[in-house]
């Protein structure tokens, strides 16, 4: 469904190539491609309206016409425009007062509030802070106790919320617990609500003015269509929020409610949720996320994650068996597990630029692939690991009984490593412009 | 007598007209807006008229479908005035949604299975909580199936819904297998002659390739049972979701097979435009709406009521 804003942008250039100085209304159809991409990202059309009025200002007059890659100089121009209405800087919470510090988390129903105060609450743990869990919710059936399982699977402390008196009063109380007992941080799970809610609205209201949080979370869902805007706005105009978390980034959202909830509230984006569990919120960095409205990937994130599950041990073996050319199906082996570690295929896939697009189309990574290559090396003997060039008819056969396979992919899958091993080859000899020379750049 | 039922169906419109009153209230008042004061139908309009529709989370695609013949109408001079524009956009909606008008049926015989799926935080347990409720009043004998066993505390959530419907609930411990769940529960049903089993299933994101191979699995156990259950499939979504919502309709359909629509928190100021995107995209009955908190606001979709009660 949707397209690349390059490849839509680098099309519209190339029908206006050849036809000399492009005119006001060459940029105008340009100018339109970027409104529909960014309404199709549920960017809010007022803000949409907005953007394009400022990215027009900047286009026009600029050295866009007589460049040799108009499509690259527009989409510069609307990456930098997006990243600095996105907040330029990274954005922490702000822990700055006496303990203990309390953090109020709100928003509408099913946005993940519950699920986001237990993420925070590990990452508090992880910096050494001792931090009380608050369950607020006495609205929805069981949301009390699912606080206290995930605080429990944790081992962060949870106030023993008592769901017959009002969350004002929980509130009140746990604060006062936590005084006495020394908590660091304070964190209160509220019920959702709706923003036109008026009572709830003001329970919340009450709740600020009696625990003083230091920061007030709009938890928003990153799937937020066009309302995203109203909704952050009624809960600032309450609250003065200090801050906005977004969830459930790791699926398809292209998140144009992150760049419309901060044109109209300016508060900053502070973190993002990438997954159910506990460890899965991340830092919110205004140029991935303009890169990932824009479908243009997220390579950033893809390298940190490979940083993060490759240890720098397993790297240097692996140069050093590079070198020595002794590079083997073990090694093989482990490489796939630590690329499993990083994600699914589809979540990698979904960091490399331009492969939005592609997975629109039907591309699906076939999951299943990668476990068979390890239950074929695991059908070898460490023998034929080590020097997989022994491994002929028999040998072939026992594999793949083993492991469950047919031959076929046995002989693919020694063929495709044998290839691996002389691009290794190469490129230890002279670096990746033997690579080129040798013609086997994958890409 | 028909005055009375007149009258009813009144109340029952300007109920359902209050509740969506964020859905009419700027729908209804934009076209207005847009359209107020104008004589002339002219390029301005059409383009007010697309920021309304897609301001309303119609889509970008599905507006231009929309504005497309209400254009063409215009240049045919069938359409004279603003108001005469109004009532086609009215009608046009109206026309793609009707198709999509189709309510939930009971098999004539033997336990009526509905698998009830969506991404996280959609409503599905309230949503399941509710129909229990409801066919429980009609006199049916219910039976729900705890298969969320991933997610802390959804267990407990459906308990109490079970324990306010005053209906059986089958369940396992935390972290069980949802497709032993399933197992388990469509055989209670049959052991008990329920009328109506509802599998509740996690929250998943449409992306995760695992996540909906567990859903088919779910989905293939039953099978073993009751060879052509589930026969309702229902994907629950949030009207406050923007396109985001097309693209959890095709993944879910192309993983199990979608039967059904639910759209919960309509009583929000969201237009719930994404219904019709979906339904202009793709072909999937639109069972129910939710627009409140109530056991009775989750109603049966009715194309017309819903296109009269948002313009």
């Amino acid at each position: 469904m949707f397209e690349g804003l390059t490849e839509k942008l680098n099309g519209v250039f190339k029908a206006l190539k050849g036809r000399g100085k492009l005119t006001e209304k060459d940029i105008d159809l340009v100018l339109k491609e970027i409104r529909m991409a960014l309404l199709e990202a549920d960017v809010n059309f007022k803000v949409a309206k907005q953007f394009v009025a400022a990215i027009r200002e900047r286009a026009v007059g600029q050295e866009v016409l007589e460049s040799l890659t108009p499509a690259q100089q527009v989409i510069k121009i609307v990456r930098d425009e997006m990243t600095s209405l996105l907040g330029e800087k990274r954005c922490d919470l702000d822990l700055g007062a006496r303990p203990p510090v309390t953090i109020l988390l709100t928003g509408l129903q099913g946005s993940g509030k519950t699920t986001t105060c237990s993420k925070l609450a590990r990452r508090l743990k992880n910096e050494k802070k001792k931090v009380l869990l608050v369950p607020a919710d006495t609205h929805r059936p069981a949301a009390i106790t699912q606080l206290k399982k995930l605080g429990q699977d944790l081992a962060v402390d949870v106030y023993n919320s008592d769901p017959s008196i009002s969350p004002l009063e929980i509130s009140r109380k746990a604060l006062e617990y936590a005084r006495t007992n020394t908590f660091d941080v304070v964190l209160i799970d509220s019920a959702g609500r709706l923003q036109i809610d008026e009572p709830l609205m003001q329970e919340l209201c009450e709740i600020k003015e009696a625990v003083d949080p230091k920061e007030i979370l709009f938890v928003a869902d990153a799937m937020t269509g066009q309302e995203a805007v109203n909704v952050a706005l009624e809960f600032d105009k309450v609250l003065d929020i200090t801050g906005v978390i977004l969830t459930k980034l790791d699926g398809d959202a292209r998140g144009g409610a992150a760049l419309s909830i901060k044109a109209v509230t300016g508060k900053p984006l502070k973190f993002i949720g990438t997954g159910e569990k506990s460890d899965a919120l991340e830092p919110f960095y205004p140029d991935r996320m303009a890169s990932r409205i824009l479908d243009m990937g997220d390579v950033f994130s893809l390298i940190e994650k490979a940083e993060e599950v490759f240890e720098s041990e397993d790297v240097e073996n692996l140069q050093k068996k590079l070198k020595t050319n002794s590079f083997d199906l073990d090694d093989f082996k482990k490489q796939l597990q630590a690329m499993k570690k990083i994600g699914s295929m589809d979540q990698i896939l979904g960091m490399i630029p331009g492969m939005g697009a592609l997975k629109q189309k039907g591309l699906k990574p076939d999951e299943g692939e990668l476990d068979k290559i390890e239950a074929i090396i695991n059908s070898m003997t460490a023998k034929e690991r080590k020097s997989p060039s022994i491994i002929k008819g028999s040998r072939r056969l026992r594999i793949s009984r083993g492991s469950g396979t047919q031959v076929q992919d046995v002989n693919k899958l020694l063929k495709n490593f044998q290839q691996t091993q002389k691009m290794m080859k190469s490129i230890s000899k002279g670096g990746l412009k033997g690579l080129k020379r040798g013609g086997m750049l994958p890409f | 007598m028909t005055e009375i039922k007149e009258q009813e169906k009144k109340g029952f419109f300007s109920k359902l007209k209050s509740k969506l009153s964020g859905t009419s209230d700027t729908l209804t008042r934009k076209i207005d807006r847009a359209v107020l004061g104008k004589k002339t139908i002219d390029e301005d309009l059409i383009e007010e008229l697309e920021e309304v529709l897609i301001g309303a989370d119609i889509g970008v695609k599905t507006s231009y479908d929309i504005l497309e013949s209400v254009g063409d109408r215009v240049r045919r001079k069938e359409l004279g005035d603003a108001d005469a524009l109004k009532n086609a956009i009215k009608e046009e909606i109206q026309a793609i949604l009707h198709r999509e008008e189709s309510v939930f049926t009971f098999k004539p015989e033997g336990p009526t299975v509905m698998m009830v799926v969506g991404v996280n935080g959609v409503g599905k347990t309230t949503t399941i909580g509710k129909l229990a409720l409801r066919y429980k009043k009609e006199g049916k004998n219910v039976l729900i199936a705890a298969g969320d066993t991933f997610r802390a505390a959804a267990i407990e959530q459906l308990q109490i819904w079970a324990e306010r419907a005053g209906i059986d609930i089958v369940k396992h411990h935390d972290g069980a297998d949802p497709a032993a769940v399933a197992y388990d529960s469509i055989e209670a049903a049959k052991a008990r002659g329920a009328d109506l089993l509802i599998v509740d299933t996690a929250g998943r994101l449409h992306t995760k390739i695992n996540l909906m191979e567990e859903l088919k699995k779910i989905k293939r156990v039953m099978t073993k049972v009751i060879p052509d259950a589930p026969h309702e499939v229902l994907l629950v979504v949030d009207a406050t979701t923007g396109q985001n919502a097309i693209s959890q309709a095709k993944l879910f359909n192309e993983s199990v097979g979608l039967t059904g629509l639910a759209i919960t928190k309509l009583d929000g100021t969201p237009k719930g435009g994404v219904i019709i995107a979906i339904a202009d995209e793709l072909d999937i009955p639109i069972r129910y709406i939710g627009v409140g908190e109530g056991v009775e606001d989750l109603r049966d979709f009715n194309a017309a009521e819903f296109v009269e009660a948002i313009f």
